[in-house]
Order: structure tokens, then C-alpha cells, then sequence
């Protein structure tokens, strides 16, 4: 199977009592290696999908598929095991632990993993630090650094366990239009060198157009699918 | 596991002053419990050693009241032998009689011991107030009250008539305080071969043998085992506890209103830890949510908070011993009697004292499993939605 993610017959309903459903009928595969956006307005439900596709969420029903495992049927520390492992998320507020450094944030998912920190991984950190330009303010406390900068550190940190999915929600939404550009570049970049497929769900057209496929969400469906050839 | 520990460490590192907070407040009531515990316990010692630390915790007395002992030393012997756990033993012989002084007479106990050995209970050289304890032939010591009462001086001869209407001369040689008025008031003090002239006994008879033991709360225990292992038929073996029951129930009735003190302190210190760090999950929701989000599972999240339970056990013990023995030692320096004597003399019991840690320790680990159960259920969902 050359998609790394794969969605079919996807439905949720929030509420027991009063029923909302946001998403109807989802079909969805995304190829290994695929730079993808997804556009749509407030509410149309495209973060549901993806903190679905993250496994942050369950769907009420469908299939969910992450790197050929069936997600929706696993128990939550099955789940936590293979988001630790497969997926590397960015959110539109960084979310970083205040309590730690910018570096301890980037090594953060793997000690996780339960592994011990050795040479080479301390290595990889400070070239993932480097990447996303923060090797001057590696060791500030996350708390103490600029938008921009908690932003690079939340991507580098999303990498730090070469995952092979990058979910980003906004990863752009509260940064100036000269940082937006450079995260989507270093993005990109990412996405070459490393062959790592991208998610990102994003408000910003321009940035939509640099994708490889565009999925516009409506109304808890897919309304367009484009594809640059 | 390490991963928990690093994260608990810095969520405590992070937030120095409510965690200082924290520590101090079970700090408060460790050392409350240690110093109620240690006050309670001192309490006991001194009243138990004012009540039987001078005197006589088992005694060998004749199955027959008024008769004598006949193989005294023969007895004295066998205990010491089998009996590691005897601290001082004293052959006795204790008779009444009557000293006259001038054309009155005073109704006294003559008590003869071996004085180097008696001393080792009744600590004749601390109560001497004036004169000396180490008497020669027909030398004797009296009670201060006896003495005072009837204008008795060092150096002065009385004679002393037994029931049978025998007369022996006494001189007095020293005046004891026992800090018993009963005895000050009556007893007259000599060597037991002094007794045994006066009162016609021969050199192997007396009235009764006294011991002190290691543990006087064994004291039943050990008579019991006397009684059973004795092969003289015509003694038994009576304890202090038999003697002071209403002494030992109201040392028991401390004990546990002590005991309650303490355990409603531990409580309230449980219930005040697992308060605040039932509310340190919630500040903390976010961060874990996101290390949920990352991959961290519910053991080891839920093991966030049982380590910072333990921290700060550890934190708020070692704080609280500190401050449960500057309270201790202030108050063995600021509530004195008139002669400058502690009101309460402290006893510190290093075990008592390490107990009373690990009960810190303990207790706030128990009071973060809530939490810890509470960290479990988030879900990293909640924290992404609502930002």
C-alpha cells in the first residue's frame, strides 16, 4: 500500500444528548512523501480530521489506517506508542513545556521512547536545532523566547524521532507573514531531504498553493481535491 | 520512570515557591506530630521513672505474709544466674518498729538492705541531702520528714524496740529525701545484717528481694516465667504492674489520645497534599496533554505526580524533623520549672523521630495517587481543542 495514511467511511458525532456531526463519510488517502494542505473555513471540520488522522481523537465510525495499522480499534497506550513513533505533531500554538529548555523540548519525544540520551542523538538534536535556526537559544526556557522561535522549536521537536507524518494545524496561524514564509520553506525543505509526509492545515491560500495537493474541507466533507501534477 | 522523575522535578523546580509551600505545610504537621509524640513519650518516661525508676519493679516476697525467706541468697543467686534481663536485685529485710525519741515513740519501718546493691534502685547517693549513705556497724539513715518531724540530728544514738520488745541502739549518720513522703516519713535505713540482729533473723533469712529490669513493661511477662521456672515453693513473684494498675491504665489512656493527635494530623496532612496537587494537575493539564499528545502513556504521566508526592514527603519530612526539634528544644529551654528544669523533659527517640518521617514520606504519596489517577483520564484531545 503506497498510502501512508487512509481514511474510508469516516464519521463524528459530538454530544450524546444533542447530536453534532462534523464529519460525514471521509475517504481520505495520503501518499508516503506527500506535501498536502487542507483548507476550509471555521468549523468545517478539518481539525477534527485531523486529530483523527492524528489519533487524538476517535472517529464515531470508519477506519481509520495510520502506516497500514488500524488506529480506531487500538487501546490508548498502543495509541501513544505509535504517535510517539510514527507521527510528529505541530500546532498552531507551539505548545511547548514551559518548564524545560528550547532543547530538552526538541529531545522531549524521545525520551518518551523511554531511550537513554546518547552522543548521536544529543548530535541529531543540535543539527535539528540548527535546521530550524535556534542553535543560539537552544538552552532558554521555552517560555523565554520569541513566537517564531517556539514555533521552530515545536518543528524540530516534531522531527526529533523521524517520524514518518508530520500533522501541523496553523503551524503559521500566529506568526508575521516573513516567519510564515521561512517555517513553510524549512517545511518543504524537510519534505525533500527527508521524505516525510506533511499534513498542514492552513487559512493562508498562498501558502495552500505551494502544496502538493490541496483538500478543501465543507461542511464535514470533502468538497475539492486537488492535485498538482 | 526516569522520564516521570525528570518531569515531576522540574513542575516542582519550576514553581519554587508553591512548592516551598507545599513542604512547609507538611512540614507543619510533622513536626506537630513529632513534638506531641516526643512531649507524650517524655511525659511517660518521667512520670514511669518517677514511679518505678527508684523502686522495686519485681519482688520475691514469701508465699506466707510475716514469715521469712529462708534461702535467700540461694534464691538472689538462681535469678541472677538465669536472668539476663535484671538490672539490680537487693536482698531485703523490712520490719516495723518503734524509735524512741525522749519519752515518745515514733512507729517506723527499719528496712535493711545490702546498700552498695539497693543503691542501684533506690539511688541512695542522689538522695542523701545530709549526711552519708555508707554505714558502718549500727549506723542507719533516716527520711528527711522523719527526721525534721521529730527534730532528729546527725550523730545522735535513738534506740530502736522491735514488736517482740527487743532494744538495739541506732546512730544516725544521714537524712534521705526519696521524694516519697510516706517513705520520708517512715523509713529508717540500714545494713540487712544490722536488721537481721535487730529483728532476731538469721544471716541467710530476710523479708523479700527486689529487682529492676531492662523492660519494666515486661515485668508480668518475666514474673510469670519466674513463677513457672522456680523451684522454691514457698515464694512468689510479684511486678509493679500488678501494683499501679491505675497508673498503667492512665499512661494507656495517653498513649492514645496521643496516638489519635497524631493520626488526625497525618490526615490533615494528607488531605491538604492531595488537595493541592489535585489542583497542580489541573495547572499542569496543558503540559500533559501535550506529552500525551507526544506519546507519554498513563503510567508514566500518572507517575508525575506520585513522584512529586514523594518529593515533596521527602522535602517536607527532612523540614519538619528540623522544625519538630527546634520546637522541642525551645521547649525544653522556654517552659522551665522555678529551678530551671524543663516542665516536661523531652525524650527524643530517634526511631519515633525517623517513623514520623517516613509517615511524610508516606503520606503525601498517598495523597498523590487522586491526582495521579486524575492525570490518567486526560485526554490529550481536551488540551489541542481548547487551546
Amino acid at each position: 500500500m503506497d498510502s501512508v495514511i487512509n481514511l474510508s467511511g469516516v464519521n463524528k458525532i459530538y454530544g450524546t444528548s444533542v447530536k453534532t456531526q462534523v464529519l460525514f463519510d471521509v475517504d481520505l488517502a495520503i501518499s508516503q512523501g506527500s506535501f498536502n494542505g487542507i483548507i476550509g473555513e471555521s468549523g468545517s471540520g478539518k481539525s477534527t480530521l485531523l486529530n483523527i488522522v492524528g489519533t487524538l481523537d476517535k472517529p464515531t465510525s470508519g477506519e481509520v489506517y495510520i502506516n497500514g495499522n488500524r488506529t480506531d480499534q487500538m487501546n490508548k497506550n498502543q495509541l501513544a506508542m505509535l504517535r510517539n513513533e510514527t507521527i510528529g505533531f505541530i500546532f498552531q500554538f507551539h505548545y511547548l513545556l514551559p518548564e524545560f529548555t528550547a532543547f530538552e523540548n526538541v529531545l522531549m519525544p524521545y525520551y518518551i521512547k523511554n531511550k537513554k540520551i546518547d552522543t548521536k542523538l544529543e548530535a541529531r538534536a543540535h543539527e535539528l536545532m540548527e535546521l530550524v535556526g535556534l542553535s543560539k537559544v537552544k538552552n532558554n526556557l521555552a517560555g523565554n523566547m520569541s513566537g517564531g522561535q517556539q514555533q521552530r522549536t515545536a518543528i524540530a521537536r516534531s522531527l526529533i524521532n523521524n517520524p514518518k507524518i508530520i500533522l501541523a494545524d496553523e503551524p503559521t496561524g500566529n506568526l508575521d507573514s516573513g516567519t510564515t514564509e521561512v517555517v513553510y520553506d524549512l517545511l518543504r525543505d524537510i519534505n525533500r531531504d527527508l521524505n516525510t509526509t506533511f499534513v498542514i492545515i492552513t487559512h493562508d491560500r498562498r501558502i495552500a498553493e505551494k502544496t502538493d495537493r490541496i483538500i478543501e474541507i465543507k461542511d464535514g466533507r470533502i468538497f475539492t481535491d486537488l492535485s498538482r501534477t | 520512570m526516569r522520564l516521570a522523575f525528570k518531569i515531576a522535578l522540574r513542575f516542582l523546580t519550576s514553581s519554587k515557591g508553591q512548592t516551598a509551600l507545599i513542604a512547609i505545610g507538611i512540614a507543619v504537621g510533622i513536626s506537630v506530630q513529632i513534638f506531641i509524640g516526643s512531649l507524650i513519650e517524655g511525659l511517660q518516661v518521667s512520670l514511669l521513672d518517677a514511679t518505678i525508676g527508684s523502686a522495686s519493679q519485681i519482688t520475691v516476697n514469701p508465699e506466707e505474709k510475716n514469715t521469712p525467706i529462708d534461702d535467700l541468697q540461694d534464691i538472689e543467686n538462681w535469678l541472677t544466674e538465669t536472668y539476663d534481663e535484671i538490672t539490680a536485685i537487693t536482698p531485703t529485710l523490712t520490719q516495723g518498729g518503734f524509735l524512741k525519741i525522749g519519752d515518745n515513740t515514733e512507729q517506723v519501718v527499719f528496712r535493711g538492705f545490702d546498700l552498695n546493691k539497693a543503691n542501684e534502685i533506690y539511688k541512695f547517693d542522689a538522695a542523701i541531702t545530709e549526711g552519708t549513705y555508707t554505714l558502718k556497724e549500727n549506723e542507719v539513715i533516716l527520711g528527711v520528714d522523719l527526721a525534721k518531724n521529730n527534730n532528729l540530728k546527725i550523730g545522735e544514738t535513738y534506740d530502736i524496740i522491735t514488736p517482740e520488745g527487743t532494744i538495739s541502739a541506732l546512730k544516725i549518720v544521714g537524712f534521705f529525701d526519696l521524694k516519697v513522703a510516706s517513705i520520708n516519713q517512715s523509713w529508717i535505713i540500714g545494713s540487712i545484717d544490722l536488721a537481721r540482729d535487730i529483728f532476731d533473723f538469721s544471716s541467710s533469712q530476710g523479708t523479700a528481694i527486689e529487682l529492676q529490669i531492662s523492660e519494666p513493661f515486661d515485668a508480668d511477662l518475666l514474673t510469670e516465667e519466674m513463677t513457672l521456672t522456680s523451684t522454691q515453693k514457698d515464694v512468689k513473684f510479684d511486678n509493679w504492674k500488678v501494683q499501679n494498675e491505675q497508673l498503667l491504665s492512665g499512661l494507656n489512656g495517653q498513649s492514645t489520645s496521643s496516638l489519635m493527635i497524631q493520626v488526625f494530623v497525618v490526615i490533615s496532612v494528607v488531605l491538604g497534599i492531595a488537595s493541592v496537587l489535585a489542583i497542580t494537575v489541573l495547572q499542569k493539564s496543558r503540559q500533559l496533554g501535550i506529552l500525551k499528545a507526544m506519546g507519554l502513556n498513563d503510567r508514566t504521566s500518572s507517575f508525575v505526580f506520585l513522584f512529586q508526592g514523594i518529593i515533596l514527603g521527602i522535602l517536607g519530612g527532612i523540614l519538619g524533623i528540623i522544625f519538630g526539634l527546634g520546637l522541642l528544644w525551645s521547649f525544653t529551654k522556654f517552659a522551665l520549672n522555678p529551678d530551671g528544669t524543663p516542665v516536661v523533659p523531652i525524650f527524643v527517640n530517634y526511631g519515633f523521630i525517623g517513623l514520623s518521617g517516613l509517615i511524610a514520606v508516606a503520606a503525601s504519596t498517598l495523597a498523590s495517587i487522586i491526582p495521579a489517577q486524575k492525570s490518567k483520564k486526560l485526554s490529550p484531545i481536551e488540551v489541542i481543542k481548547n487551546g
